[in-house]
């Protein structure tokens, strides 16, 4: 909370009490109105009507104000939490977004800060005013009958542990609605994400029935949470109505006890004025309580909001904006095993990339090849060793000044919903980028003839996931978008398998056209697709078992001989 | 037959994220007394719940107004035998045992309405959850080209959510407090008509300004609602691309995305709790207002001596007890405000138009040979860009057909078209004679074992994503697929084995997850197979294990392959080489190779390095 927050709250408590002042006037006035009736003097009704009036028009004016206040100040917070919140998984590695999943990310996102918000818009203004109208209340009718001040304290103590009790049941279960939430977020999310699968193996059913399982979970445990909470409220309205019965009964009986008629009226009219009071104590009293049936679930956002503020990202940045060379990429010694997992997925691998030159990494599946490449870009950090891009350890750089250096394709396109455009020109330095540059890129990707016939060419919609274009042509705007930025080195993992054999090699050779001078590291499957590279890396179970040119690897390498024998003919192998 | 396409977009529209579609109502005020017909009539069976718990709350309202009279007889006891010097108070005992019997009756009732309305509210919210999940795997697949995920979620927790929490709740508070209102009213009335007048009138007066500011306030909800819904898209979208976010260093543009969001919500969210918030104020000071005009021109109508003292008296405590009702309808209104809002939201999803209803068609399939024909297809996802031209060819049974082409051939359409995933814009397909359209959907699915493009796991372990939707396949026939297709050791190898979790993208490489989905297929044993793509992140020695395998499973069967490995296509039947939408060639490898055209070329283009 910033100082313009506490102003707002400060502001927010000055104007309650100035309502509370006025809210406590208005039954003074209602029994000096009654009062002045029992004396017939019309007048003095009239007048104290009318301010009356004044009262009841400056209370509604102020808690108007407080009102708007109060909205302000928990949206303003809400839209805090949610953007320091935002800001802190903006700052998350691949590791830390598995850990949280993104399912629980998003409710944590919205719907959490929601509650949080809520909480606050409507409990704030009853946590600082219930208290200070309860004390007042009780300042008023200080020093009153034993008789009706035990009446007053009974059904206090009763309300306080029917209260207790039904949020202690309650509690837990309100707990639970948040992670219950994202089980509900989590499925739907699968179902959206898996429709085409679902759909070809008639699975709607089997989806759904694992939809209800979390759906009718988050059911069951609110309906207890219902259920415990029940009868909180209508004991709340008993307990007023049982109080103010009891001063009556006990008040007939001090009336009368009274000696003279005098007294007897006078006891009366305090009867009439404790009673007020004593329905004002109690109602804020149990307003207070009745906040309490909001907070743990707000209490459970708060901490899960917390959870993800508080986690440091388990990638951070160093300073350097610059390495000692240029478009090198080096790897010593590096083994990495992923968190959690048994056996290393890369275990000693040493390499080195030279500026200009293409370096391949070919391997079986599940080889190490994508964590080699999502080492460089630092989306996890090796477990030992160094990799080291331009001459420097990549965690010295400035995170943002490394994968500026770096053209990164993944493996399955990643595609954004918005125009063609958007998706190729990408990122940092967007704004510098001409229409001639889009252009290049998306011509060196090989995907201008298909841009072209999209109905709005480059300016044409693309869904959230590329769902309205082929998988080639999704692969094909991701590798623009790397083109687009022009990168000292290329990481292209995997990136060519969607593509035909033709658009492979013409993109490639565009690639070089375009490119000499950009270091190349490239992940493949097919031995076409890497043969002319000056280098080739042969991964099998996370070790190197075979590094040099294609001509050399056939001799010495038997899996490298083994990959191209399975793809090439006898004649291409010699 | 043609309404899937309903949903089918016009050239020219773009930007989703301003609202897309079918749900970019303009910022109307919709009355929200459309929204509670809408979930009334939707709401089915727990109606009755509702209309029980109303039934309940109303006659413990009833039972309230009564209260406050035997109160009202005990003070007037009480008033009256001062200055008498009784001491009898046996009276007012039994005045106060009856109230005191009003009160604990009216106590259950409550308790009890407590319990149904909240109870039959979750329920509801749990109806419109499932059904909404529901909707969503019944709506033509084009819906989602338009839509973001996280937009869609959003509809089935905060909106139905926001449902759940006021519709019971809001309806019932809405009809106690009007019981309560027009029976203050009426009693008012019966006891001096222009005592009641001048109570009622600030009332109405209330009331109008209330609506005034309901209609010109509405659309902050909406937009609330909304911004939400978007705030939940951007999120989803961004987490889910978060690495090429980092990559591009695009962090900055996601936070000024993010930001509008956020400034956008938090107006709308200060706007609309601020006016709910001061709905309640608003008639507190009506109610006060009242006090002071029962007062004042009560005791002009005392002077002249035109009604008795003890009116007034009776009309204080009506007026209090108007305020109740006052405060209360005050407070249904702005609930039902957030929930109108949300359900608009949620029915512009449970009302778009879902795929054909097919229950009705009942055409008989036999044992399937697996004869296909496409009968002179054309197709175009966006209307006016048509992709599949005039698309024939047969094939006889038991044959495997490979589909190659460059890419955006149109290969994946074929197949989209083939599942029925999309319908055709004209020509028709047959499966064995009987033409795709007089089966039903999940017929169509049934005969085709299909491995897609875009590799799909769920959260679940290694057995139930492999299971997927037949639980009754042996642990044998699961362990021999993934035998078959060289993930076995690897899954054993996995802590739990095949009772391992696969969580978002934890440890499993693509050509795993693409070798988990092919096993998947081997084990949904069905006539026909279709593979696209399937191999793409495989090294090429697992694929040859695959295909091997994959010949056990599609030997005699009807099968289509989409591959650009043209290596694991050759001894294929037919192949079909398409290219921009039309077949260019068809033949086996080696007449297409002999024949020298778009085949020849793309064969070639595998090698073209080597020379």
């Amino acid at each position: 909370m910033g100082s313009r927050e506490w102003t707002l709250v400060i502001l927010a408590v000055i104007l309650i009490l100035g309502q509370v002042f006025m809210d406590l006037a208005i039954p003074d006035y209602m029994s000096r109105i009654t009062d002045a009736y029992l004396l017939e003097d019309h007048d003095t009704v009239i007048q104290y009507g009318i301010e009356m009036i004044v009262c009841a028009f400056l209370s509604l004016i102020l808690s108007l104000a407080v009102g708007f206040i109060l909205a302000n100040f928990a949206a303003r917070l809400g839209m805090k939490i949610r953007a320091a919140q935002f800001d802190r998984v903006q700052e998350f590695s691949a590791q830390d977004l598995n850990r949280f999943s993104i399912a629980s990310l998003i409710t944590r996102s919205t719907n959490d800060v929601t509650q949080i918000q809520n909480f606050v818009a409507r409990g704030l203004q009853v946590v600082i005013k219930s208290p200070i109208l309860a004390v007042w209340a009780v300042s008023k009718i200080h020093g009153s009958s034993i008789e009706w001040t035990m009446v007053v304290v009974g059904a206090l103590l009763a309300l306080v542990i029917v209260m207790v009790v039904s949020l202690r049941l309650a509690i837990p279960k309100f707990m639970n609605i948040q992670w219950l939430t994202d089980a509900v977020n989590r499925s739907t999310r699968e179902n959206l994400e898996g429709m085409r699968i679902i759909r070809a193996y008639d699975a709607e059913e089997f989806q759904e029935s694992k939809f209800k399982t979390s759906n009718d979970n988050l059911l069951e445990n609110n309906i207890k949470a219902v259920k415990y909470m029940a009868f909180t409220w209508p004991f709340a309205q008993a307990a007023m109505n049982f109080v103010t019965l009891g001063i009556y009964w006990a008040g007939a009986a001090i009336i009368f006890n009274a000696p003279t008629a005098v007294e007897q009226k006078l006891l009366f009219s305090d009867m009439i004025v404790f009673t007020s009071y004593a329905t004002m104590v109690l109602s804020s009293v149990i307003v207070f309580i009745g906040i309490f049936r909001m907070l743990p679930r707000a209490l459970v956002s708060m901490r899960r909001v917390r959870e993800v503020v508080r986690t440091e990202p388990s990638v951070i940045g160093g300073t350097e904006t610059e390495g000692t060379e240029k478009g090198t990429v080096e790897f010593r010694n590096v083994s990495f095993t992923y968190p959690g997992a048994k056996r290393p997925v890369l275990e000693d691998i040493s390499f080195r990339a030279e500026k200009g030159s293409t370096f391949a990494i070919i391997g079986s599946t599940g080889s190490g090849k994508t964590t080699a490449v999502n080492l460089i870009e630092r989306f996890y950090d090796v477990s030992s060793g160094q990799v080291l891009v331009d001459g420097r350890d990549v965690r010295e750089y400035d995170l943002a000044a490394l994968r500026r250096k770096l053209g990164y394709v993944p493996q399955s396109a990643i595609i954004f919903s918005g125009s063609v455009e958007m998706n190729v020109n990408y990122g940092y330095g967007s704004e510098s980028r001409t229409q001639d540059d889009i252009r290049r890129a998306l011509r060196v990707a090989q995907a201008e003839s298909f841009v072209e016939a999209l109905p709005e060419g480059s300016q044409s919609h693309i869904s959230q996931h590329g769902r309205n274009i082929s998988g080639g042509q999704k692969q094909r705007v991701s590798i623009a978008r790397a083109v687009c930025r022009d990168p000292e080195i290329y990481l292209l993992d995997d990136t060519f398998s969607a593509l035909d054999y033709r658009t492979d090699r013409e993109l490639r050779n565009a690639l070089k056209e375009e490119t000499a001078g950009s270091t190349v590291i490239i992940v493949a499957q097919r031995i076409g697709t890497i043969m002319d590279a000056d280098e080739i890396l042969v991964l099998d179970n996370g070790r190197e078992v075979g590094r040099g040119r294609h001509r050399d690897l056939l001799r010495t390498c038997p899996e490298y001989y083994d990959i191209a024998r399975s793809q090439l003919t006898e004649e291409e192998l010699l | 037959m043609s309404e899937p396409k309903g949903g089918k977009l016009a050239p020219g529209k773009s930007d989703s994220r301003k609202g897309g579609p079918p749900w970019s109502r303009a910022d109307k005020p919709r009355n929200f007394r459309q929204a509670v017909v809408q979930l009334t009539g939707y709401v089915g069976v727990y109606r009755y719940w509702i209309m029980l718990g109303i039934t309940l709350s109303t006659v413990g309202a009833v039972l309230s107004i009564i209260g406050p009279q035997y109160l009202k007889e005990i003070s007037d006891e009480i008033f009256d035998g001062i200055g008498t010097g009784t001491t009898d108070t046996s009276a007012i005992v039994s005045l106060a045992l009856i109230t005191m019997a009003i009160y604990v009756v009216s106590f259950i009732l409550m308790g009890t309405e407590h319990y149904i309305i909240p109870a039959a509210s979750e329920r509801i919210a749990n109806l419109l959850r499932r059904d909404l999940a529901h909707k969503i795997n019944r709506l033509p697949m084009n819906y989602f080209d338009n839509s973001s995920n996280g937009d869609i979620m959003s509809r089935l927790t905060n909106d139905a959510d926001t449902i759940g929490e006021m519709f019971g709740h809001s309806v019932s508070m809405f009809v106690t407090a009007a019981v309560l209102f027009f029976g203050c009213i009426v009693m008012m009335f019966y006891t001096c008509p222009i005592l009641a007048v001048i109570t009622v009138l600030p009332a109405l007066g209330g009331f109008v300004i209330m609506r005034i500011i309901i209609s010109r306030t509405h659309r902050y909800f909406v937009r609330q609602s909304r911004n939400l819904g978007a705030m939940n898209g951007l999120v989803e979208e961004s987490y889910y691309g978060q690495q090429i976010v980092h990559a591009y260093g695009d962090e900055d543009n996601v936070r000024r995305r993010f930001s509008e969001i956020n400034r956008d919500l938090y107006d709308s969210a200060y706007k609309s709790r601020f006016i709910s918030g001061s709905m309640p104020q608003l008639m507190n000071f009506v109610g006060n207002l009242g006090y002071v005009a029962v007062c004042i021109v009560g005791s002009m109508l005392v002077m002249q001596e035109q009604i008795t003292y003890g009116v007034i008296v009776a009309f204080i405590v009506y007026v209090r007890m108007f305020n109740t009702p006052l405060l209360q309808l005050s407070d249904a209104l702005a609930s039902m405000q957030s929930m109108a809002a949300a359900s608009e939201r949620v029915f512009d999803l449970l009302e778009a138009p879902s795929l054909d209803d097919e229950s009705g068609k009942d055409t008989e399939v036999g044992e399937i040979k697996g004869e296909v024909e496409f009968r002179d297809i054309s197709f175009s996802y966006i209307e006016g860009n048509e992709i599949i031209h005039h698309f024939s060819f047969t094939v006889e049974p038991g044959q495997k057909i490979a589909i190659v082409g460059p890419t955006g051939a149109g290969k994946t359409t074929v197949v989209n078209l083939l599942m029925r995933f999309y319908e055709v814009d004209s020509g028709d397909i047959l499966i064995d004679g009987i033409s795709v359209r007089d089966l039903r959907r999940d017929q169509v699915h049934s005969m085709f074992a299909m491995v897609q493009q875009d590799v799909w796991l769920f959260e679940g372990t290694v057995r139930e994503n492999l299971m997927f939707n037949r639980p009754s396949v042996s642990d044998e026939k699961m362990i021999q697929a993934c035998k078959a297709v060289g993930i076995h050791d690897f899954i054993v190898s996995l802590p739990e084995g095949y009772d391992t979790v696969i969580s978002d993208s934890a440890g499993l490489s693509s050509g795993q997850k693409q070798q988990l989905t092919i096993a998947r297929a081997i084990i949904h044993d069905a006539p026909m197979v279709i593979f696209d793509e399937a191999t793409s992140s495989v090294d090429t020695r697992t694929e040859k294990l695959i295909q091997k395998a994959t010949e056990d499973l599609t030997r005699g069967k009807t099968s289509f392959i989409i591959a650009h490995r043209l290596t694991t296509i050759r001894d294929c039947d037919k192949i079909v080489v398409m290219r921009n939408g039309r077949i260019e060639e068809v033949g086996t490898h080696d007449e297409l190779l002999a024949r020298g055209g778009v085949y020849f070329g793309l064969y070639n283009s595998q090698f073209e390095n080597c020379a």
